[in-house]
Formats: C-alpha cells, sequence, structure tokens
C-alpha cells in the first residue's frame, strides 16, 4: 500500500434534483493523490472542482446524489456509514474553505475552535489539547500564540483567520489536505503568505494537498500534478510543467493564455482635462452620539488628487481597505466628502443632489460584482435604458428599446434578448450588460470599480478587450479601480497606489512596473508576480 | 447587415424572478393543493349564499338546533305531531292525517263549524304550505285540507334561532375572508410604502418615522378599536381599517430590514449614478425586491386577521347579528359544545381548512421565492 495512491478517485459522478431539473455537476472524473503530492485541480466556476471534493468527504448537499468510488487507503469512502466516515474526515482528510469570514465561528475563541477537532476525535480535555493547540499556532506561523488562543474570530484579519482554518485542519495530522480556493478571498500580499505557509507545511509534515483554484497562477508555483475542469469533467490531467509548457487541450491552452496582455499608450498631453480632483478626502464616523461619547472617526480617503485627461485610464491600486473604492464613489459622488473636485471647471463637492443629477450622465460606473449590481427583478432592456428615462425622457418606449438593442449590440450581446431578465445570463455577460447601462448615455468617464474582480480568468480577457474598443470608439475616460496588477498594467496608462486612504506613488504604467519606489508597491508586485514567476523558473 | 437591423428582430421574452418562482409553486404539491382548496373554498364564500335555499337570517322556528343531516326535514314520524299541534292552536281536533309524497291531507273536526281560514294555522308553520280546503262537511263540522310539505335540507343543521347553519358558515366565511383580504391590503400599502421610505431615506427621518411605529405598537389594540368604535360608530369598515392600522406595523418593520438591505446592493448605487431620483428608486429597484418575504408575511397575515377579527366578533365590536364571521360561529359554538357539537364542529373546519391552506401556501411561496432556503 506504501506506494500506491493514498486516494483514489474513480468514475466519480454527482447529480443534483433541483427545482428546475436535474443538475449533473461531476461527471465520470478519475483522479489519483500520492502521499506527499500536492495535486491541483483547477476548473472555472461551475466547473465541478469543488462538488468534486465535497463528495469524496462525503459533504455533498441533501439534494445530491454521488456514485462512482472514493478509496482512502483501500477503504471505499462511498456509502460508509457516518460513523466510519468521521474517522477518515476532519482526521485523515481535512479541508479549509475559501471565505476565512465565515468558517470560523464568532461565539468563541480560536483556541477553543483549535481544540475542538482534538477533544472530539482524540477524546482529549481542553487542558490536555492545549499545548497541541500551541504548537499548530506556531506552525501556521501565528506570532504570540499563547496570547491568541483567547482572541475571537472577529479579532483577527482575514490572513490569520485563513491560518487559524489551516492549523484547525492540521490539528489531526491528515494525510491529505484539501483546500478550495483557500486564498481567493484574500490580498495578494496574504494570498502570497500562505501558500508559502502551506508549501511550507507540506514539507515538514509529509501530507497530501488537493488544491482546487480558477487561477493557473497560483498552480505554477504550488502543484506536482495538475487536472483540469471543465463543465464536470477533467480535460487534461499531468505533471505541472508538460501542463504548462505543453498544454494538449484547448480548454487549458485558453485558460493558459487568458492572462490580459499588452498596455496602454498615454493620451496627448493636449488632452483636454475632465476630472480635476485636489486634496479630496473621506472621512467616515462610527458609533459616537448624545450619550455613546466621541465617534471612532476613520480617514478612509486623505489629501488625493488626480487628474483624468480625455481617453485616460488611471489605475487605481491597492488592498482591500485602502479607500480606493471610496474614492470611486467620491469621484461620481455617490457619497459627501471634503477637497474640491472639478468636472468641465464646475466643483462637484458644493453640488446638492438635484444640481448633480444632470451632470449624472457625463459619469458612470460599474462595479465589480456583475450578480449584485442588476436589478433582479427588471430586463436587461430597462435596467439599459434606466438612464435614458431620467435624462432623456422624450423618448418613447420604441426609440428607448432601438437604443437598448444598439448598446448591447456594442457589447457583444444580442439584442433580442433585451427582454430577458439578468439571471439568465452569466457572469461575463452580465458585467456586459452592467457596460451598455454605462454607455448608453455616451458618458465621457467612467468609473470602473473591479470591474474584472469576480470572473473567471477567460471571461476578464474578454471584457478588458470590450473596455479598450469601446475606450477607442468614444474617448472615454476610465478610472480602473483594481486590486489585480495584471489587468491594472493592461488597462492604464498612469497609476495610483493606494494605501490605508492616502496615494502612495503614482505615475505612468511603464515607469511604476519597471521602477518601484515605493516599499509597498514594490511588497505588492512581488506578491502578484512571484506566483507567475515561480512557474518561469521550473 | 444594416444599424438597423438589432431592433427588427422580435426580442426574446424573458422569464422574470416572479414567473420562476409562480412555477416552482405549481411544482410543489402541497401549494398547488391549498391553491385549489383555497379557490374551492373562496367560490363557496362568494356565490354559496346566492344559491343556497336559505337565506342566512332565516328562522326557522320549528327547526331549532336541529342536529346536521343528509336527509331533509320534517321527518314524516314528525309530522302528525306537528299537525295535532296546529289543531290545538286553531282548537280543532285532528281527525285524520296521511302524507303521500309532497302532499298532505288531513280531517279536522269540531264541535262548532269550522271556519275555512283554519290553513292560515296550517300555513303558518315551517313545514306546511299552500293548504287549502279541498272537501267540507255540509253541517261545516269537519274539513278536508290538502297542502304541500316543505322539505328543508339542513346537512350542517341549525343553530340556536333555527338558522341554518350551513348558510351562515358561508356567509361567515365570505365576511372573514373579505376583512382579512382587505386588512392586509390595508396594512400592505401602508406598510411597504412607509418602510420602504423608512429604510432607504435612512438618517433622521429613519429614526423619528421609527419610533412612531414603536409608538403605535405600544397602543393597545382592543383600546385602538374601541376608541375608534366611539368615533365613527360601529361599522364593517371599521373593522378592517382598525386592523389593518394595527398589523402594518409588522409589515413595516420587515420591509425597513429588506431595504436596509437592499440598498447597499450595487444595482441601487447603480441607479443612483444614473440619476434617479429618490421616490423612482424606491418604486423600482427597492419595492419589487421586497415582494419574496413580503408575500410570504401576507400568507400569514391573512389568517391573523382572520382570527383578530374573530376576536373582535367575541367582543361585540365586530360583525354584528345577524350577520356573522367564522370566529363569532365558533365563539357562538364554544358554548353550545354539550348540546349541539355540529356547531362548534363545522365552522371549525372551515376555518381550520382555510387556515391551512393559506399556511401551506405560504409556506410553498416562500420556498418558490428562496429556493436557497431549503
Amino acid at each position: 500500500m506504501a506506494d500506491g495512491p493514498i486516494l483514489e478517485i474513480k468514475n466519480l459522478d454527482v447529480r443534483f434534483a433541483t427545482p428546475d431539473g436535474e443538475v449533473h455537476a461531476v461527471r465520470a472524473v478519475d483522479l489519483a493523490v500520492n502521499p506527499g503530492e500536492t495535486v491541483a485541480i483547477v476548473g472555472e466556476s461551475g466547473s465541478g472542482k469543488s462538488q468534486a471534493m465535497m463528495a469524496v468527504i462525503g459533504l455533498t448537499a441533501e439534494n445530491g446524489t454521488v456514485s462512482g468510488s472514493v478509496r482512502y487507503r483501500g477503504v471505499e469512502m462511498i456509502g460508509l456509514d457516518q460513523r466510519a466516515l468521521n474517522h477518515i474526515r476532519g482526521v485523515k482528510i481535512s479541508m479549509i474553505f475559501q471565505e476565512p469570514m465565515t468558517s470560523l465561528d464568532p461565539l468563541y475563541s480560536i483556541g477553543h475552535q483549535i481544540a475542538e477537532p482534538l477533544v472530539h476525535h482524540r477524546h482529549m480535555t481542553a487542558a490536555e489539547a492545549r499545548p497541541r493547540v500551541l504548537e499548530l499556532l506556531r506552525l501556521v506561523g501565528i506570532a504570540d500564540a499563547e496570547r491568541r488562543l483567547a482572541s475571537y474570530p472577529h479579532e483577527m484579519s482575514g490572513g490569520q483567520r485563513q491560518r487559524v482554518m489551516i492549523a484547525m485542519a492540521l490539528a489531526n495530522d491528515p494525510d491529505i489536505l484539501i483546500a478550495d480556493e483557500p486564498t481567493t478571498a484574500l490580498d495578494v500580499t496574504i494570498q502570497a503568505q500562505i501558500l508559502d505557509l502551506l508549501a511550507d507545511l507540506r514539507k515538514r509534515l509529509g501530507m497530501a494537498i488537493v488544491f482546487i483554484t480558477h487561477d493557473f497562477g497560483i498552480v505554477r508555483r504550488f502543484a506536482d500534478r495538475i487536472a483540469v475542469m471543465r463543465l464536470g469533467e477533467i480535460v487534461e490531467s499531468g505533471p505541472t510543467a508538460e501542463i504548462i509548457t505543453a498544454p494538449k487541450h484547448p480548454y487549458t491552452q485558453m485558460l493558459l493564455a487568458a492572462e490580459p496582455a499588452g498596455g496602454k499608450p498615454p493620451p496627448s498631453d493636449m488632452a483636454p482635462i475632465l476630472l480635476d480632483a485636489r486634496n479630496l478626502a473621506v472621512t467616515f464616523e462610527i458609533g459616537g452620539g448624545f450619550l455613546a461619547g466621541p465617534a471612532l472617526v476613520i480617514h478612509a480617503v486623505a489629501k488625493v488628487s488626480l487628474r483624468l485627461r480625455q481617453a485616460q485610464t488611471i489605475g487605481i491600486v491597492g488592498e482591500s481597505g485602502s479607500g480606493k473604492s471610496t474614492l470611486g464613489r467620491l469621484l461620481l459622488r455617490l457619497i459627501d466628502g471634503t477637497g474640491t473636485l472639478r468636472f468641465e471647471g464646475r466643483d462637484l463637492v458644493a453640488m446638492g443632489k438635484r444640481e448633480l443629477r444632470p451632470l449624472r450622465r457625463e459619469l458612470q460606473i460599474v462595479f465589480q460584482d456583475p450578480y449584485g449590481s442588476l436589478s433582479p427583478r427588471l430586463t436587461v432592456g430597462e435596467i439599459v435604458t434606466e438612464g435614458l428615462r431620467v435624462h432623456e425622457p422624450a423618448l418613447n418606449t420604441a426609440d428607448r428599446a432601438r437604443r437598448a438593442g444598439e448598446a448591447l449590440a456594442e457589447v457583444g450581446l444580442d439584442p433580442a434578448t433585451r427582454n430577458r431578465y439578468p439571471h439568465e445570463f452569466s457572469g461575463g455577460q452580465r458585467q456586459r450588460i452592467a457596460i451598455a447601462r454605462a454607455i448608453i448615455l455616451k458618458p465621457k468617464v467612467i468609473v470602473l470599480d473591479e470591474p474584472t474582480s469576480a470572473l473567471d480568468r477567460s471571461v476578464q480577457k474578454q471584457i478588458v478587450e470590450l473596455l479598450r474598443r469601446l475606450q477607442r470608439d468614444h474617448d472615454l475616460s476610465y478610472l480602473f479601480i483594481s486590486h489585480d496588477l495584471a489587468v491594472v498594467r493592461a488597462m492604464a496608462d498612469y497609476i495610483l497606489v493606494m494605501k490605508d486612504g492616502r496615494v502612495v506613488e503614482e505615475g505612468a504604467t511603464a515607469e511604476i512596473f519597471a521602477a518601484p519606489r515605493h516599499d509597498y508597491t514594490r511588497t505588492l508586485m512581488t506578491a502578484a508576480f512571484a506566483l507567475t514567476a515561480f512557474g518561469s523558473r521550473s | 447587415m444594416t444599424d438597423a437591423a438589432p431592433a427588427i428582430r422580435a426580442p426574446i421574452a424573458g422569464r422574470s424572478l416572479t414567473h420562476l418562482a409562480f412555477d416552482r409553486l405549481i411544482r410543489n404539491r402541497a401549494s398547488l393543493a391549498s391553491i385549489v382548496v383555497l379557490l374551492a373554498i373562496s367560490a363557496l364564500y362568494i356565490f354559496g349564499p346566492a344559491v343556497a335555499p336559505h337565506s342566512y337570517d332565516q328562522v326557522f322556528e320549528s327547526y331549532v338546533r336541529t342536529p346536521p343531516s343528509l336527509d331533509p326535514y320534517p321527518r314524516a314520524d314528525t309530522l302528525k305531531q306537528v299537525m295535532t299541534d296546529v289543531a290545538l292552536h286553531a282548537r280543532v281536533t285532528l281527525q285524520d292525517f296521511t302524507v303521500d309524497g309532497q302532499t298532505f291531507r288531513a280531517t279536522f273536526t269540531s264541535p262548532t263549524p269550522i271556519d275555512p281560514r283554519v290553513t292560515r294555522y296550517v300555513d303558518r308553520t315551517d313545514e306546511f304550505d299552500a293548504s287549502r280546503v279541498t272537501g267540507a262537511a255540509a253541517d261545516g263540522l269537519s274539513i278536508a285540507v290538502e297542502g304541500v310539505v316543505h322539505r328543508e335540507y339542513f346537512p350542517m343543521g341549525t343553530d340556536g334561532n333555527g338558522r341554518d347553519l350551513f348558510s351562515r358558515i358561508m356567509i361567515g366565511g365570505r365576511i372573514s375572508l373579505t376583512v382579512g383580504i382587505l386588512a392586509t391590503l390595508v396594512s400592505l400599502v401602508i406598510g411597504v410604502a412607509y418602510g420602504a421610505v423608512s429604510g432607504f431615506v435612512g438618517g433622521p427621518t429613519d429614526n423619528v418615522l421609527m419610533r412612531i411605529v414603536e409608538i403605535l405598537y405600544s397602543l393597545p389594540f382592543v383600546f385602538l378599536v374601541i376608541v375608534l368604535v366611539v368615533f365613527f360608530g360601529r361599522n364593517f369598515i371599521l373593522i378592517f381599517v382598525a386592523i389593518g392600522a394595527i398589523e402594518w406595523l409588522d409589515m413595516a418593520r420587515i420591509v425597513r430590514g429588506q431595504t436596509l438591505s437592499l440598498k447597499r446592493r450595487e444595482f441601487v448605487a447603480a441607479a443612483e449614478a444614473m440619476g434617479l431620483d429618490t421616490w423612482s428608486l424606491i418604486r423600482r429597484h427597492i419595492i419589487p425586491n421586497t415582494i419574496g418575504p413580503v408575500i410570504v408575511f401576507v400568507t400569514i397575515l391573512v389568517p391573523r386577521v382572520i382570527l383578530l377579527e374573530s376576536f373582535l366578533s367575541f367582543l361585540g365590536l365586530g360583525v354584528q347579528e345577524p350577520l356573522t364571521s367564522l370566529g363569532a360561529l365558533i365563539a357562538e359554538g364554544a358554548s353550545n359544545m354539550q348540546a349541539a357539537p355540529w356547531l362548534l364542529i363545522f365552522p371549525s373546519i372551515f376555518f381550520v381548512t382555510t387556515l391551512f391552506a393559506l399556511n401551506f401556501l405560504g409556506d410553498g411561496l416562500r420556498d418558490a421565492f428562496d429556493p436557497r432556503d431549503r
């Protein structure tokens, strides 16, 4: 047994009975994991990669049926009763999830939560478990472990919580760790740290890791073998180097080529300045009031100045909480702030809602979440033409339908779909709808608030190309907010790097990427590009 | 491939979320059954009183508290006794009495000549009708009377005043359902608008509006109803105004909560960036998206209102005799439980069926509108 695979999946099939018909999520998946090996399952959203692993550890939702064979050290796990299964999962096979914010119970201290698998599976008392918990916390690199034992999840950052999750998963010395997109919800710098930690732990503890991800960048650095999933099937699998350098399946080739490429030349110096912002600041007050004492003041944006010319794209880069989205909303005056913000000579900060309304057609926004930014109960036609109702009330229904058709055609959607509802479209299509809504008014400035972050890589590339084409055709100016340096490099000609509400570095894209001056910019870049750089070395 | 080409093609019809929810609802057997039951009961309440042979306020003095039966009244064996009583009233003697199908023949005798108007005594009963003198003896001391026997069906028996219970249940159900639906509509309109405005505008406005809601919450319901009755007099409309005026508070809170989470969604920000004014935002983007929880709450609210109405009727503040409601009928049945159990059983069956169907429908609607909740 020692040399054979530790986990053998054969012909795994998962089907879900939903009110809207059967969904065949996983189709005849075969996969073997050897001891101490890292296998990456790569696929876009909806490819069934998570469902396949959930089926392996018997966590398929109630309406799902699993067939096929999953053998852990020769023991068939499908159809195993709950008790026997619990001796394997949580002990020999453990799992970490994507969302560190929701995977921990907010009511218990982390010491208690890490001890729980020990107390449960090894029948230790809390006191007996304590040394082991401390050891685990040190193992996952949490500083000051003794004091941290009593902390609650809300007192820790996202990266620390993910470390705690890993510590919990390691508590019983598992043979296999299944990591379901463990770094997707984290900032790039933290992402790199967690990946380092996992690679290091694997070396020290000799466990196998099954790593589920949508990002080839991570996989290059990390995995021994790769399996590429699409529509519930494994389309290609093999050693990492082979798949990366010589992908055979067109889908793998497409995924690998999906990194946005190219750049954008800066506009001419003669181009008119559309937005001129000086010393913009936004402060939020939390709490406070008549009896509550002084409020906690947060400077979300502090002293930011920028100048956006026609046909220019300014990229605003920063991690979560750096104030970049707040800045974007202030530039559209969706929130209040201080400073001066001139749009074609008029100061937007001083204007009231009513005065702003006619200007709104010139300044549009596209949001990150294509699921949340379209009103679910309006048809696509209604969503796209909403601005026309406000700004061109003279149009009749037929005119609006025609304009909606034009706008949809412009973003590459079939105009005949305009009576459909947002939930009938995929994520990428929805983002196109959101873009159609923004351009139908022929605005001058569009704030793009992470428009590609929620999309799969292949779709991301299409959206980037669409945005570029629209910019060329209409001389649009973009403010491109993103944490993804690869996309920013492809889109922007000028970059602002933000941290804690301040601009720490700015300059032309080429200069910043060639020679970052500020430490923070350098950290961001090493973190983001180390992931890909690792692959090119091997 | 001209520029106009896209507009020429007929648009593909989309399936809205409401559409999908309705499809799911129909596929759910429990809720489909509830819908059928509700439709049947509503049809009975709405059209029943018009086609029923007895009016809800028609009193049958002869049939006080008759037990439910599928056979017609009067029973053959009681008819003779009834006719004997008639003869007694008319101060004549019943000599001979036969019933043949729908007709009866009776012969009265008396020591003194009999006035032919004796038939009026016969007609006055609930059992006999259209009696006429078919023959009289030459001396007038004996008279033969023929007439129709009235057959009355009381499938659910009669109440303490001799009124047909089935007819009363139908009219009572109509009142209960009307009050339930109208009061729910009142609370729906006020509550949704109030909650959406309060939640969306936020800040001090929200504070003031919600404090008002809390003040109204603290007013005792019965007190409010009595005050309304004092000012406006007893009135059918008053019942649902009073109930609606209380029940919208919950609705407003639910809608406000929904609105608070909705207004942080990006599509609202996008619409704001589009330049929509506050009212259009609320109307186009907030209210339609609260529909799921609101519909579910409505299906809970209708039975609650029906119960409240019966409580009011019980206190004598609701509908007044001879009009009735399911609640009033049950209250009446409860006080006659031992002597006439059917007075409690039949209205309760209708009441419970209506409420069950509404609750199952509510469950089905919740599942249909939020399939992830299962």
